[in-house]
């Protein structure tokens, strides 16, 4: 286990080094546009003794790079700093938000993740039969089909025609945790729509690419059911892929829900982001895209260790010499 | 009240002519229609919005936060149906001194939420906020002009002005012109004497507010709770409308409104407004600078196609000067402008522009359907021999950095609380100086009418000093007003509300205090 440890130690540095870069990135980028804060809320009514007056308020009136070493002596202290829009906790802002979008990203994992890998797995004992060629077709499609295009289908039907679920989900008040998961299962459906195509052709693609080993074809000399071979011989082995896709798709549920928030009117992160980049308010961009970075960096880190952890020729490498 | 009111007609008959508007209204109970019903939650879904929207009075404001504020918190002077002045928590005013003076007679027996009684230091107090040295409020150049405010007693505030106004008493109904509660400045806990009090406010999703017991307005604040929601996405607005999950929303998109229609449990409500949107060209810039380029630009562009093919046909075409029918002193009789490449040939003839090429600067921050307009006046100015450029900019900063800095751009004005703000702003020569003037039009005798007129009691004579402003800009002027936008809001069969008004969205944003449900 000790190299696990050292692997851990290593992409944690790693990891940090690569959210410092981003916010580098961020800060000079979101600099790079035209405009400011100051432009971008006083609108058609800046007049030049108002830009000036908010400038000096919000310090934007100081050097690039005075800002920029504030904001990282801040975050080092733990503070996220203030919303310069409108003087509020970022912090507060986003832990609300945050929230949010994990809760969807969870729900939406428990649709797609099983239901992807269990047809995968499926469609890997009917190999070529009619039911592959329909999931594979099927998924190819879910993926197809852009989000905010299947999001109006579903509302359609089981909103509009149906009249089963919500349209929006605007957290009605008093509705109880029964309304708020009735409110979530169109945006949910949605992103796992996304997600399970992916993962169902990774399963099978992963899993077909050991069906050819010397040992599947010694199970199947052996007798053993098709079912049996893939479950117990091949996903064993195709696991290591197979949680790489998992896992990039998880994190696509915590940062790719921009649209999908738009949409069904859910007060997530990305709408969050959306917003203050049009603003210019810094400190909550770099805030939401440290917050994103960190996931996938986070994400990344856990696929690697599953991996390892489910491959011993990775558990041990000396061991095997 | 009723005494207070006779006292304003008798100085209205000796001449002041503003007043009549405020006294014409006797009492503030509508006549219209059965009388309102308590109850319900309303919930209302609201386009315009954004994360920073906060209750600061002296920010830009969204409609988001424009309709909390006046759930909240109340103006001196009220716009009401039609742009009449409605008292609010001045019940009656008077001008004297060529002007100059404005005495406010304030509303006795108003509370504030937390119950203290409203007096004329919270009207000195909410004035100051956006006058103070450093202030960034936009409300400021309008307030320049007051020299001092002081309290006379606690039901009498006196404003003293640089020079005579007489549509000061219009201006304290401007957005932002909030009655706070003297010494607050911690703004967003919703301190006023609205008809509604803040319940929970998530800037960018949503407020809740609940129904005021002590109310001062009789018959108005009937819903128990009002939910205001963000929705940026116009068919999500359409759904949850559809769905029932809301009540009523704005900013109905034009290309579905027929769809919608459809349904008998939505009513659309089509409303004149003030806001209008045009092509202006900077008149000491380049080819504009001769007048007859200028018209023959005016008569090069189709308007009728325009309002047709961009707005859905829901408005109505611009004849290139900014009053609509919406504005008290609107003059109706100066022909509209149309569509004739033969004119616009002549005068670039006369000009000696023939072969005119123009850049058009355009983004969709203006107006969605900014850039279809541009690319159909291409298309219209090309059979008059124009060639125009049109030249696509990024969103994004667009006011700061485009618009008032190229010679031909395109701009969105909503309306101006009356004709004095609006042709001050943006056609004279104090215009310019306050970055709104977006032609540079510096007429030597458009500056003297409008500051006759902002000095003019008698109505007659202000009305023809406004119609020759209105003829110069029209034949002079670098405005190239193709089209005024109606305002469409989607309500649900269930609410029930007067004549509504026509200077905001929603019933001027003052739906939730305004409407009640059937």
């Amino acid at each position: 286990m000790g190299s696990v440890a050292e692997l851990l130690a290593k992409r944690l540095v790693f990891g940090i080094a690569t959210l410092w870069v981003i916010s580098l990135l961020v800060f000079s980028a979101v600099n790079l546009l035209p405009g400011d804060l100051a432009d971008a809320i006083l609108g058609q009514g800046a007049t030049p003794e108002a830009v000036a007056a908010f400038r000096a308020e919000l310090g934007l009136d100081q050097p690039v790079a005075s800002r920029y070493l504030n904001w990282v002596a801040d975050i080092l202290h733990g503070d996220l700093g203030r919303s310069l829009a409108n003087d509020r906790p970022i912090s507060e802002l986003v832990a609300g938000r945050l929230a949010n979008t994990v809760r969807l990203a969870i729900l939406a994992a428990f649709i797609a993740i099983p239901a992807g890998v269990g047809l995968g797995i499926l469609a890997t004992v009917y190999r070529d039969r009619p039911f592959d060629r329909a999931t594979t077709t099927a998924s190819l499609i879910a993926i197809s089909f852009p989000e905010f295009f299947t999001a109006y289908i579903l509302v359609a039907l089981f909103s509009v025609t149906l009249g089963w679920l919500p349209a929006v989900a605007i957290e009605t008040r008093g509705g109880g945790w029964q309304q708020a998961l009735r409110e979530i299962a169109l945006p949910a459906l949605t992103l796992a729509l996304a997600v399970v195509g992916y993962v169902l052709r990774m399963t099978r693609a992963a899993i077909v690419n050991v069906m050819a080993a010397p040992y599947i074809e010694m199970a199947q000399l052996k007798g053993a059911s098709p079912l049996r071979i893939v479950t117990r011989h091949a996903l064993p082995n195709a696991l290591s892929p197979i949680i790489n896709v998992v896992i990039i798709n998880l994190a696509y549920l915590v940062v790719g829900v921009v649209v999908v928030e738009v949409v069904f009117v859910y007060p997530g992160l990305g709408q969050l982001l959306v917003d203050s980049v049009s603003k210019r308010d810094i400190p909550v961009v770099q805030a939401c895209c440290i917050i994103f970075a960190a996931t996938y960096v986070l994400l990344n880190l856990l696929a690697d260790i599953l991996s390892v952890l489910s491959n011993p020729r990775l558990r041990r490498p000396r061991q095997q010499v | 009240m009723s005494e207070d009111v006779s006292i304003n007609r008798r100085h209205a008959m000796a001449g002041l002519g503003l007043l009549s508007a405020a006294a014409a209204l006797p009492s503030l109970a509508k006549a219209q229609g059965p009388a309102p019903k308590r109850g319900g939650a309303m919930r209302i879904a609201i386009a315009d919005f954004a994360t920073s929207d906060s209750l600061d009075p002296t920010l830009a404001e969204t409609q988001f936060s424009q309709n909390l504020q006046w759930q909240l918190r109340n103006n001196l002077v009220e716009v009401g149906p039609g742009g009449k002045l409605i008292p609010e928590l001045a019940e009656s005013w008077e001008g004297s001194n060529e002007a100059r003076t404005w005495v406010f007679k304030l509303r006795r027996g108003v509370t504030f939420h937390d119950g203290k009684p409203f007096t004329a230091s919270d009207v000195v107090h909410s004035f100051n906020i956006h006058r103070k040295e450093g202030s960034k409020s936009q409300t400021k150049p309008i307030l320049n002009q007051i020299t001092s405010i002081k309290a006379e007693g606690p039901h009498t505030a006196i404003f003293e002005l640089v020079d005579g106004n007489v549509g000061f008493p219009a201006l304290t109904s401007a957005v932002g012109l909030y009655i706070l509660k003297e010494g607050d400045t911690d703004f967003n806990k919703g301190m006023g004497t609205g008809g509604y009090i803040l319940e929970q406010f998530q800037p960018g999703i949503k407020a809740v507010v609940r129904r005021n017991p002590g109310y001062w307005k009789s018959g108005h604040a009937n819903f128990d709770s009002v939910e205001l929601i963000c929705m940026k996405d116009a068919t999500a607005r359409a759904n949850a409308l559809i769905t029932g999950q809301i009540d009523a929303y704005n900013a109905v998109d034009t290309r579905t409104v027929n769809l919608l229609q459809r349904s008998s449990a939505i009513r659309i409500n089509r409303v004149k407004s003030k806001a209008h949107f045009s092509f202006p060209m900077m008149i000491d810039q380049g080819p504009f600078a001769s007048n007859d380029v200028r018209l023959a630009m005016k008569f090069a562009i189709d308007r009728d196609d325009i309002v047709k093919r961009v707005l859905g046909g829901f408005g109505a075409p611009g004849n290139d000067h900014p009053l609509s029918s919406a504005y008290a002193f609107y003059d109706g009789t100066i022909p509209q402008r149309s569509y004739d490449p033969d004119k616009a040939r002549f005068h670039l003839d006369k000009a000696g522009a023939a072969n005119l090429r123009v850049q058009l600067h355009v983004s969709e921050t203006p107006f969605t359907g900014a850039t279809d307009a541009a690319v159909l006046f291409k298309g219209h100015a090309a059979k008059a021999g124009i060639t125009i450029d049109v030249v696509k900019e990024p969103e994004d900063g667009y006011w700061s950095s485009v618009w008032n800095k190229r010679p031909l751009c395109t701009s969105r004005w909503s309306g101006r609380i009356n004709e004095d703000v609006l042709f001050t702003l943006g056609y004279t020569a104090d215009g310019t100086k306050a970055g709104w003037n977006e032609t540079r039009l510096n007429d030597e005798r458009l500056n003297k009418l409008v500051a006759e007129a902002r000095k003019e009691f008698d109505e007659g004579k202000r009305r023809q000093l406004y119609g020759e402003v209105q003829r110069i800009v029209h034949g002079q002027g670098g405005s190239n007003i193709f089209a005024f936008a109606d305002f469409l809001d989607a309500v649900s069969s269930k609410v029930t509300h007067g004549e509504l008004s026509g200077d905001w969205m929603l019933d001027g944003c003052r739906a939730s205090e305004r409407w009640w449900f059937s």
